[in-house]
């Protein structure tokens, strides 16, 4: 694999070819924000946290499904950057309703972290109020559609991992939920394999294990990068 | 090379079954035929309800939350049957500033329906179709298949409560 020269903030960086511009940032100390993206599987560029500006060109790019190339000038802490992650932000708690305080996720949320990281004390959207379905159907895990950011890390998980598919999104725009087999209640899905990963790599409160008191559910973040791991090593070996 | 599993049975003995059976076939049971094939169930059918996903589901052996997601996402599927006539109204943004707003109000003050809906004698369906591509004639109606633009909004009222009066 031939190596690659390109500059992020300034700084010169070398990757190899075929890599993303958010693993070359991350590989080398330089972190961007994410939400959608999860380490395992399949990047979307979904929820567009990732956007950086690249010299050239006045569109933004979603680091996690852009791969490096050779001279590439890019930044990715710019203003104007920072000021459309704000808004991205703003509009996902506008959407649902997000109340950190009463979340089983509280402390150790992707969203509440990353609004802290871009100073986020209010929103300038009207807050929606849906009243979604909270799911606890299932006998160990639950799922409130009101925190649920629509990040799709749950379905690609359940797709690519467990190989299961019990997760998918219905409808569009935002009518969007995610759905379990034919739209039934979480413990009817025959599919489901209960093996959990979807609640660990939910970046929210919307996926929990039951039972857990408010800022009681933290994820296990290696999980599924660990699993990936595991494969390629015995594939390897085979 | 994925394994064919059983070949599940037709839900029904509709003969329309093998119709939406050649489509599949038609495109080797490719996991890609998914929309063509929900195409051929809403044309043979008129909707596509569960059953049938379900079949198509073990047929092309794809996940049901696929197919689900599929099928709700195009405005082309309807998951229930239409009623004896369909109006649909078209929201795209063209229309909306022309007046079929006050159309979409209409329907649910007038008749208690919302997009996606039919009455419950099973009459009228109404349908809340994005653009249509027929901007230059805006605010436009379609009613069963028969377009009618460029019409006020009392006009339009009136139109369809004729419509309606004269259909049922």
């Amino acid at each position: 694999m031939s190596e690659i020269q390109l500059t992020i903030n300034g700084q010169a960086i070398k990757a190899a070819e075929g890599e993303t511009i958010l693993e070359t940032a991350r590989a080398n100390g330089i972190d961007i924000p994410t939400l959608c993206h999860q380490e395992g599987v399949t990047p979307t560029g979904a929820c567009r946290m990732c956007l950086v500006e690249l010299d050239g060109t006045n569109k933004l790019l979603p680091s996690c499904v852009t791969r490096a190339a050779d001279g590439m000038v890019i930044r990715t802490d710019t203003e104007k950057l920072k000021r459309y992650r704000r808004t991205i932000l703003e509009l996902l708690f506008a959407e649902r309703n997000h109340t950190c305080a009463v979340c089983v996720s509280n402390g150790h949320c992707e969203l509440q972290s990353q609004a802290q990281a871009h100073k986020i004390d209010h929103v300038n959207f009207d807050y929606r109020n849906p009243q979604l379905i909270v799911d606890l159907s299932h006998e160990r895990f639950g799922i409130d559609h009101n925190r649920c950011i629509l990040c799709g890390r749950c379905v690609r998980v359940c797709d690519e991992i467990e190989g299961a598919h019990t997760r998918d999104m219905r409808n569009r725009g935002i009518a969007t939920l995610i759905i379990t087999d034919f739209d039934q209640s979480w413990g009817e899905a025959s599919s489901c394999t209960n093996c959990g990963k979807c609640v660990e790599v939910c970046p929210t409160g919307a996926l929990f294990i039951k039972g857990l008191g408010a800022g009681e559910m933290v994820k296990n973040h290696e999980l599924v990068p660990g699993l990936v791991n595991t494969r390629e090593v015995v594939h390897a070996k085979n | 090379m994925i394994k064919q599993t059983l070949t599940p049975a037709f839900p029904s003995d509709d003969k329309r079954w093998r119709i939406v059976e050649t489509a599949m076939k038609r495109s080797n049971y490719q996991a890609d035929a998914l929309i063509e094939t929900l195409h051929a169930v809403q044309e043979a059918f008129g909707f596509v309800d569960e059953s049938a996903m379900q079949f198509v589901s073990a047929r092309l052996n794809l996940p049901a939350s696929k197919v689900y997601g599929v099928a709700t996402f195009y405005n082309l599927f309807q998951m229930k049957p239409a009623g004896e006539h369909t109006l649909s109204v078209c929201t795209g943004t063209a229309c909306h500033v022309k007046g079929n707003d006050q159309i979409v109000e209409f329907l649910r003050e007038e008749y208690g329906l919302n997009p996606g809906d039919t009455t419950p004698d099973g009459k009228l369906s109404f349908i809340g179709a994005r653009c249509v591509g027929a901007c230059g004639l805006a605010p436009v109606l379609i009613f069963d298949g028969k377009i009618v633009g460029k019409l006020s909004v009392d006009e339009m009222k009136q139109k369809i409560r004729e419509w309606v009066n004269d259909e049922s």
